[in-house]
């Protein structure tokens, strides 16, 4: 065979099969198999680089679990930091509502000089009333001096120590304010309970009284400015067989709720104790 | 040791019970944290400043409280005198011991209050006092008195074992 086919002709053969081959590649007529190729190799890369990043993946995994762990530690640190803030602010949003009415009640009754005060605690003793606020006596807060919220009367001064001091609440079943009735102007007594209501008293059976009437105080007595809103009259019991008429009253001011009250300080409560004539043995 | 804890562990309690359990009320009634702990801290049966820690008690609580000093003050010490009676009789069974003392100690702190608001000149309905004050509170009372003698029975384990190293 190798003598019938000397080397050239075999050369010749050989290059002018490439040629062939080029030529046929450069019209397209290889083009499928190309395709086929192609796929074929891209496939068979695609299958060898997946399982190298498997087992890659496999082996590295246990390092960055660990680190997606602390990662994802740290961002749950960061959230819940972030639901504090956000607690913290929406409560500074209520309290900044809060001062801001107590601010507008202030403007509104200029003829009052308050001070503002955090309601930072309540009597231990579940059958008194009484709250304890954030300022004393280096604030000029004395004994007696009314208190007041955006909404109506809270109470008195009670006792005052130089940081805190302690109110009474109109609500405590010892706690006594003359009132006056704004669409009648009758006069009455307004005492507290047990239960925190507040009634009605020493009232004469011929004075008109209607639910709804509202409740202000009436400045008798020099225990309280005059006309401070308290509530409303929300029900009367009207017996012959008692001495007085009553009433029970709604306060408007929710004493379960209260945060920030202000104290009026320009108000000197007067001692009327003197006046009061005692009976001769 | 002991009686110099009396002041910060009541005054800390004090000042929960003015700030926290105080606005937690069941109808009328909250409940009295002062009172529970010295009722535990009184059971406990090494414990020997029950006496001081009610004096302590009644008198951070009286001077808070708009009531007369005397009112917590003798309401305190009647409970460790309840309890120190109780210690002696049920000493293996110091938990329902706590729960007896605290309804008695209620009963009788309550009752003094009540007593003193009647002879002061207060009206006082005393159905309703004792249904919508005094149960509650005694209710709420006896909830406090598992978590709180658990805590007080370390707390005086802690002081006397250290006390005895001395």
């Amino acid at each position: 065979m190798k003598n019938s086919f000397p080397r050239t002709i075999q050369s010749v053969i050989i290059v002018l099969v490439v040629a062939g081959l080029v030529m046929l590649a450069l019209g397209g007529y290889f083009g499928s198999i190309t395709n086929w190729f192609t796929r074929l190799t891209i496939g068979s890369q695609t299958w060898l680089s997946s399982r190298f990043l498997a087992i890659t993946d496999f082996m590295t995994s246990p390092r960055d679990m660990a680190s997606l762990r602390q990662r994802n530690i740290e961002l749950e640190a960061e959230v819940s930091k972030l639901q504090t803030q956000i607690i913290e602010l929406q409560q500074q949003v209520i309290q900044t509502d809060v001062l801001s009415a107590l601010v507008d009640f202030a403007r509104t009754n200029p003829e009052n000089t308050y001070k503002a005060a955090s309601v930072i605690g309540r009597d231990p003793s579940p059958f008194l009333r009484y709250i304890i606020i954030n300022v004393g006596s280096n604030e000029g807060i004395l004994r007696g001096m009314p208190v007041v919220t955006q909404q109506g009367l809270v109470g008195r001064v009670d006792a005052v120590i130089s940081e805190a001091a302690r109110v009474q609440l109109i609500t405590d079943q010892n706690s006594a304010v003359n009132i006056n009735l704004k669409n009648t102007g009758t006069k009455a007594i307004l005492t507290g309970s047990l239960t925190g209501g507040l009634t009605l008293g020493m009232i004469a059976h011929d004075v008109l009284m209607n639910t709804n009437d509202v409740v202000l105080t009436s400045g008798l007595g020099g225990d309280f400015p005059a006309n401070i809103i308290i509530g409303q009259v929300v029900n009367v019991s009207n017996r012959e067989s008692d001495l007085f008429q009553t009433a029970s009253v709604q306060p408007i001011v929710d004493f379960s709720k209260v945060e920030f009250v202000l104290v009026i300080i320009n108000f000197q409560p007067v001692n009327i104790n003197p006046l009061i004539s005692t009976p001769g043995p | 040791m002991a009686i110099l804890l009396a002041i910060p562990v009541l005054g800390f309690a004090t000042m929960i019970q003015t700030a926290i359990l105080s606005r937690i009320t069941l109808l009328s009634g909250s409940a009295d944290l002062v009172l529970v702990i010295l009722t535990v801290w009184a059971l406990q049966e090494k414990v020997k400043t029950a006496w001081h820690w009610a004096v302590a008690g009644g008198l951070l609580v009286g001077w808070i409280s708009g009531l007369p000093m005397f009112i917590p003050l003798a309401g305190y010490l009647l409970v460790v005198v309840a309890a120190r009676l109780l210690q002696r009789r049920v000493w293996q069974a110091p938990l329902l011991a706590a729960f007896i003392v605290v309804v008695v100690g209620t009963l009788i702190s309550h009752g003094l209050v009540m007593a003193y608001l009647v002879i002061t000149g207060t009206q006082i309905q005393f159905e309703n006092a004792i249904s919508l004050v005094t149960l509650p509170s005694l209710l709420l009372n006896m909830l406090l008195v598992i978590p709180t003698n658990y805590l007080v029975r370390d707390l005086a384990r802690l002081v006397y074992r250290t006390e005895i190293k001395e």
